[in-house]
């Protein structure tokens, strides 16, 4: 194994980038993330890469298509006001069928909000954010070294499903240092035999286009990426089950919430309540089997986040409403404490008992 | 065993640095590390601190609300953090700076002359690392690893700075109150 470093999680993101093969960088700068484009400013012009800052992040994300396009890896990081700005080019790069990394650190909003840590984008990166019917692939990493981790997977999964794929962190993971185990990549050389790379007049030429007038053939098309999307639903699930073999209460939390409720959630078996943790790490697709699962032999659910209150709606579909959904959260840049979450756990066991 | 230490001050103080390099010292001790900084506007001459946890086991949230060890660079911080840290907490002041005592009779307090000690010593920007210093000394954190820990934190570019540093951190190291 390699000896472990400290770094921020801003920056294991871009080097881990770089050690998948990113050689293409687009941003603009914006706070919590801004040192993910300071570190591709500095590494980038050294092994050959692009690092551009764009005049806006329209302007870097339509960068980003045009990269995708011509089949290589590719990526841009923002936070969330910028990243609501990005959305049109989202749209276009999923409609296009392409593969891109764009990364999300959260911070308050809505608007320009503020600066510090939030998950209240969750709406955006898993139910759309921009038009169409469209999905993104969403990994909600919880340290630094799955920071490194679920970028390379990020652009493993962009590449084998042709899909846009959003890390979605906050203020907190892209600031926080831990010790990070670099991870050692064997990307094997994907085949994109449908990138504009020029034809040199031995084939058909493709195209690279989001724009169908043809209402059947845009529905056909339409049609074939959802079979794309039910495989990822499929094969694509991740999740950490945390204490639930005998858990009576579950909580659901994911990045940051999850860490501090992990805190909580030691402290309540402390207490004597059987209490466990399932953190999604992909929050597209949804962990739906595994809380459906809990719900079988769990008396409640409290999903613990950094907003009014988001992933709640997906824990309430996946159990079916079968259990009370309990709400533990802050918001603005607020993050719950570990007696917070605590108390939480603490009435909802008293309120489930009967 | 889990310890969590906020280190605080005026920006430009050097706590941001100061907490890192007792990260790295836990880190080569075996232990697991976070380091977590505030960040945003209030870091420009205002407040700075940032939250380091070494334990023994993975760490869960890597923000200090209660502090084991308290490390405090200037009076807002004091005021700011005396309440919140925990009962028979540790907490390190630079007396220079700082000219009221903690009024908490539950805590072990330490008092360092350290921006004055760092001045005399021609070294006016470390007073930093003296207080991390004595720090390491009573809290047991990081001390097996000084000089390795400093060479993670004091880049190759800035090697000359590396002497300083460590005399300073000795300075702080082998203060006694008088």
């Amino acid at each position: 194994m390699q000896e472990k470093v400290l770094m921020k999680g801003n920056e294991a993101i871009a080097e881990a980038a770089i050690l998948a093969g990113c050689r293409h960088y687009f941003g603009y700068p914006i706070t919590p993330q801004t040192e993910i484009a300071a570190y591709m400013a500095k590494r980038m012009p050294k092994i050959g890469g692009t690092f551009l800052q764009a005049e806006s992040e329209i302007s870097a994300i339509n960068m980003v298509y045009g990269v995708a396009g011509a089949g290589f890896r590719v990526m841009t990081s923002s936070s969330s006001p910028g990243v609501s700005l990005k959305q049109e080019g989202i749209s276009y790069i999923a409609g296009a069928d392409l593969p891109a990394l764009i990364v999300n650190v959260q911070r308050g909003g809505p608007g320009l909000g503020g600066i510090q840590p939030s998950q209240s984008d969750y709406f955006q990166a898993t139910k759309g954010g921009g038009h169409g019917d469209y999905h993104l692939i969403v990994l909600a990493p919880a340290s630094v070294q799955e920071m490194a981790d679920m970028t390379v997977k990020a652009f493993d999964l962009a590449d084998k499903y042709r899909m846009p794929v959003m890390l979605l962190a906050d203020g907190t993971m892209g600031q926080m240092m831990e010790p990070v185990a670099l991870p050692e990549v064997k990307t094997a050389a994907v085949e994109k035999p449908w990138a504009v790379t020029g034809t040199q007049m031995k084939r058909k030429h493709n195209i690279i286009n989001s724009l169908y007038l043809n209402p059947e053939q845009l529905e056909r098309t339409n049609f074939e990426r959802f079979e794309r999307y039910r495989k990822v639903e499929r094969d694509e699930v991740l999740y950490e089950s945390y204490l639930m073999d005998d858990a009576e209460y579950c909580v659901v939390a994911f990045g940051i919430a999850a860490r501090v409720s992990k805190n909580a959630v030691k402290a309540a078996r402390e207490a004597g309540i059987k209490v466990g943790m399932i953190r999604p790490i992909t929050l597209w697709p949804f962990p739906t089997a595994a809380l459906a699962e809990a719900a079988e032999r769990v008396k409640g659910f409290l999903s613990v986040e950094l907003s009014m209150g988001q992933m709640i709606e997906d824990v309430r579909l996946a159990t079916s409403c079968r259990r009370p959904v309990a709400l533990c959260n802050r918001t603005g840049g607020m993050i719950p404490t570990p007696e917070e979450v605590l108390e939480a756990i603490k009435k909802l066991s008293g309120g489930c008992e009967a | 065993m889990t310890t969590r230490i906020l280190i605080a001050g005026f920006g430009g103080q050097g706590v941001l640095f100061a907490g890192k390099f007792l990260a790295y010292g836990g880190l080569m001790d075996g232990k697991q590390v976070s380091w977590l900084p505030s960040y945003g506007p209030e870091m420009r001459g205002g407040t700075a601190n940032c939250s380091v946890i070494i334990s023994d086991d993975p760490v869960g949230s890597p923000i200090v609300s209660k502090p084991d060890v308290l490390m405090v660079m200037n009076l807002p911080s004091l005021d700011k953090y005396e309440a919140a840290a925990v009962p028979g907490a540790k907490i390190f002041v630079d007396s220079t700076l700082i000219e009221r005592k903690v009024e908490r009779a539950d805590v072990s307090t330490y008092y360092i002359p350290a921006t004055r000690m760092a001045q005399e010593s021609g070294f006016p920007t470390l007073a930093n690392m003296m207080m991390m210093g004595k720090l390491m000394r009573e809290t047991g954190l990081g001390g097996n690893h000084i000089e390795d820990a400093l060479k993670k934190v004091v880049s190759a570019k800035h090697a000359d700075l590396f002497d300083v540093n460590l005399k300073a951190i000795r300075m702080g190291y082998d203060y006694q109150e008088g």
